[in-house]
């Protein structure tokens, strides 16, 4: 376990590298290789901002600004299963509230936080995912399923944690 | 690799010519709504039933110089008619079905080998009651002229020679004859306006550049479609990306920009998987890179992956991304056509606006013109969706009422219920009552009514559609997306919000009404970018024209759709009720009492309308009123 943690932190070492090698140690390589932690980790670890902060001269400050502006980028772990509900217009007019709420209550989430303590589910919502012919319309981990109803989500959810019961992050 | 214009004339040709050798075709809608409702697995099952009966031709051998026989199949682009996919696209006939499952695979197949349609899965007209077999003769299609989307959902959208068969990079070509400032004086002539939202004309944006002397120029697509409700640009992206490419390429040539960059959406991966495919293959053909066709114009194209922020479809926020930072809009002047991304002449333009440009150079701007009306020319497209029979993406020419678009096209309201409003142009726009249903689609009609053509999100709107709630979910986003630079945006939209929130709960008053109007006006006037200014639209709109609904919730203290939970009531029906307990039980703040076999009675001022109630009751007796 450790050594697969190690080799994830060079290998991503690794990554960012290339990253400035490409795009040049400017602060336009920063929003991509935020991006590229992003993808590996699911959130930004604090060590790696100092990283990228050093790696293209600018302020951890800066990179921190950044960081909690756009709202790809999170500063907390995500569960193993990013829930995204979309709650644009049409979905939001087709039911998706109801739908959020079922799911919130499904894998037992509450005061408002967003991933559950086993780190198994974070659920989110999201202003529009462009599928508002199939709305409401959620996303699991980038898979879409459409036309969603409260009772549905228990059989997707069922599925899922047969798939997989434990939150290997 | 493609040397000169006689290169690419000839691997046109080419291309042409093989794909009209093999033309049986069966394309599965691959785009977004279908893909919600398992294309991707009808595609697989298509493949495999082709390949069992050793019918299988793929996309490659269609281009191969050995002749085979076979049927080819394809995941396209999206097909458009959204409500009833996964649709499936016989070719040559032009037979549509859908709702397509797996176990439809044998009887396509034998479908498209005998000639005879299968009829179960072919669209029946709910009011006719009637089937179509011919997709050009649903009427869903018969109204629309699909220009920009023309390839959309016929061509494999990773191939490029699908492309060139069918007539692509023919405007590069043309723009290759012309001198620069031709092009550009073409695109003037077309008076093509800018399909993001404003409809500022974009021949007018690039001669400001192209007039402009510098070493450097850029050129963006801003694909950054953050309108909830729109999905037009990415259905675009994801079925034909190469006619952005080409757009863009002629974009660049006339403006005299060497580099070009798609800022797209992170919630956007197939465009961006599609995208950079489309680049690989132009490069790897030559049509981007160095000395191009032997013209000597260079071009490059960069894709930058958005990271989520609303705001960053402004001009000057989205370069303040691509260049790192915060998405921050800037004061304008300077325009980005004069000083744009790292204080370099820029040109940002929309999805559409570009996909556009390659028919301009082709057919000229007189026939552009002579499309939509006259000053808005050309087509729009739509993505129809919200309580509408069919939810789709559509493509009409401007000047297209209303009406039209929702009744002939869209299907009319879902259900048969009363049309209610139409909210266009997202959270910049506005809604739309029955009263301006013959009201002419095009960017200066719309703006006269208080809404804007926006990007083109179109929701329909029931009357089970709670008004008040669908302006506080408006304000609800463009508060979160508020970037926070200016204090009418940062602190207006958030005392707006906090009064449609007091408003929906009940405790709203008529003076609320009031300040909603004057922050409001204060907003439009006082922000910094189109994201402030534009902010109280849906808020102001809809208190002109559903002020009794407003006044309904303030007055009445009731929700005339029984949307807003804050103002229903929930009331035990005492002869259905058992005394079983089980609502007291269920209640979290012990609102009801009573005694066991006896009903029941829930305390209104003690209860928070949660409805726990209502869900946990087995003899209905727990009802709601609003």
């Amino acid at each position: 376990m450790l050594q697969t943690t190690a080799n994830r932190q060079l290998d991503i070492l690794q990554r960012l590298d290339n990253l400035v090698q490409r795009y040049g140690k400017h602060s336009s390589t920063l929003i991509p290789m935020l991006q590229e932690i992003q993808n590996a980790y699911r959130y930004l670890p604090e060590d790696l901002l100092t990283h990228v902060a050093t790696a293209l001269d600018l302020s951890p400050a800066t990179v921190y600004g950044v960081a909690t502006f756009y709202a790809q980028f999170s500063l907390e772990p995500k569960g193993k299963y990013v829930i995204q509900v979309c709650d644009g217009t049409a979905c939001h007019v087709r039911g998706s509230m109801p739908v959020y709420e079922a799911i919130c209550k499904k894998v037992r989430l509450v005061d408002g936080k967003a991933t559950t303590e086993d780190g198994m589910f974070t659920v989110e919502t999201v202003s529009c995912v462009g599928a508002c012919a199939a709305a409401p319309v959620v996303t699991i981990n980038g898979e879409v399923y459409g036309k969603v109803t409260p009772d549905a989500i228990h059989v997707i959810l069922d599925t899922l944690e047969s798939r997989g019961d434990t939150a290997d992050a | 690799m493609l040397n000169t214009l006689e290169d690419l004339q000839q691997l046109s040709k080419r291309c042409e010519l093989h794909r009209n050798r093999h033309q049986s075709r069966i394309a599965v809608c691959a785009g977004g709504g279908c893909s919600a409702s398992g294309a991707q697995q009808v595609y697989e099952s298509i493949r495999a039933e082709l390949e069992r009966r050793d019918l299988l031709n793929t996309v490659d051998q269609t281009f191969s110089e050995d002749a085979c026989s076979g049927i080819t199949p394809l995941g396209t682009g999206c097909q458009g008619f959204c409500e009833k996919g996964p649709l499936v696209r016989l070719e040559p006939s032009g037979t549509l079905y859908t709702e397509v499952s797996t176990d439809d695979a044998e009887a396509i197949v034998d479908s498209l080998l005998s000639g005879t349609p299968v009829s179960r899965l072919l669209y029946l007209d709910p009011t006719e009651k009637r089937s179509y077999e011919k997709e050009a003769s649903i009427p869903f299609y018969k109204l629309q002229s699909r220009i920009t989307l023309r390839n959309c959902g016929s061509i494999a959208p990773d191939d490029i020679r699908e492309y060139l068969a069918k007539g692509g990079y023919q405007g590069w070509a043309n723009a290759l004859e012309r001198t620069p400032d031709r092009v550009v004086q073409e695109v003037l002539d077309s008076n093509l306006r800018g399909r993001g939202g404003g409809g500022f004309p974009a021949g007018k944006k690039w001669s400001i550049a192209a007039g402009t002397d510098a070493e450097q120029k850029y050129l963006i697509c801003n694909a950054d479609e953050g309108d909830p409700g729109a999905f037009m640009d990415r259905s675009l992206m994801e079925g034909d990306p190469h006619r952005l490419l080409e757009g863009m390429l002629i974009a660049g040539y006339g403006i005299g920009a060497t580099v070009g960059y798609i800022y797209v959406r992170a919630e956007y991966p197939l465009a961006v998987d599609r995208l950079r495919h489309a680049i690989e293959e132009a490069e790897s053909l030559g049509l981007l890179g160095t000395d191009i066709l032997g013209s000597g114009f260079s071009f490059s194209l960069r894709i930058k992956e958005g990271a989520g922020a609303f705001v960053c479809g402004e001009e000057s926020a989205l370069i303040a991304s691509i260049e790192g930072r915060r998405g921050m809009p800037k004061p304008k002047p300077p325009f980005p056509a004069v000083s744009g991304l790292f204080n370099m002449p820029t040109v940002i333009n929309n999805v559409e606006t570009l996909a556009n440009i390659p028919d301009i150079l082709q057919h000229g701007s007189a026939w552009f013109r002579s499309l939509g009306s006259s000053a808005s020319p050309g087509t729009k497209t739509f993505a129809l969706s919200g309580d509408v029979e069919n939810t789709g993406l559509v493509e009409i020419p401007m000047g297209t009422t209303l009406r039209e678009l929702v009744y002939a096209i869209g299907g009319g309201v879902r259900s048969n219920a009363d049309f209610k409003a139409v909210q266009i142009g997202g959270p910049s726009g506005g809604c739309l009552t029955a009263e301006h249903l013959d009201l002419p689609l095009d960017f200066d009609s719309l703006q006269s009514a208080g809404a804007m053509i926006g990007s083109g999100g179109l929701v329909v709107m029931d009357e089970a559609t709670c008004i008040v709630e669908v302006a506080r979910f408006f304000m609800n986003f463009t508060q979160l997306e508020s970037c926070g630079k200016c204090v009418p945006c940062r602190e207006g939209t958030r005392r707006m919000l906090e009064i449609l929130q007091k408003i929906v709960e009940g405790r709203g008053t008529t003076e609320d009404l009031d300040h909603l109007e004057e922050i409001g006006s204060a907003v439009r006037i006082g922000s910094l970018c189109g994201l402030g200014k534009t902010a109280p639209n849906p808020v102001l709109s809809t208190l002109q024209y559903f002020r009794d609904e407003y006044l309904s919730h303030v007055v009445d203290r009731r929700c005339p759709s029984g949307v807003c939970k804050g103002l229903r009531r929930f009331v035990i029906n005492e002869p259905l009720c058992k005394g079983c307990s089980r609502c007291a039980k269920a209640c979290p703040v012990d609102a009801i009492s009573g005694t066991i076999r006896e009903p029941y009675l829930i305390d209104q001022d003690k209860c928070i309308k949660c409805g726990a109630c209502k869900d946990v009751c087995n003899f209905d007796a727990v009802e709601e009123v609003a």
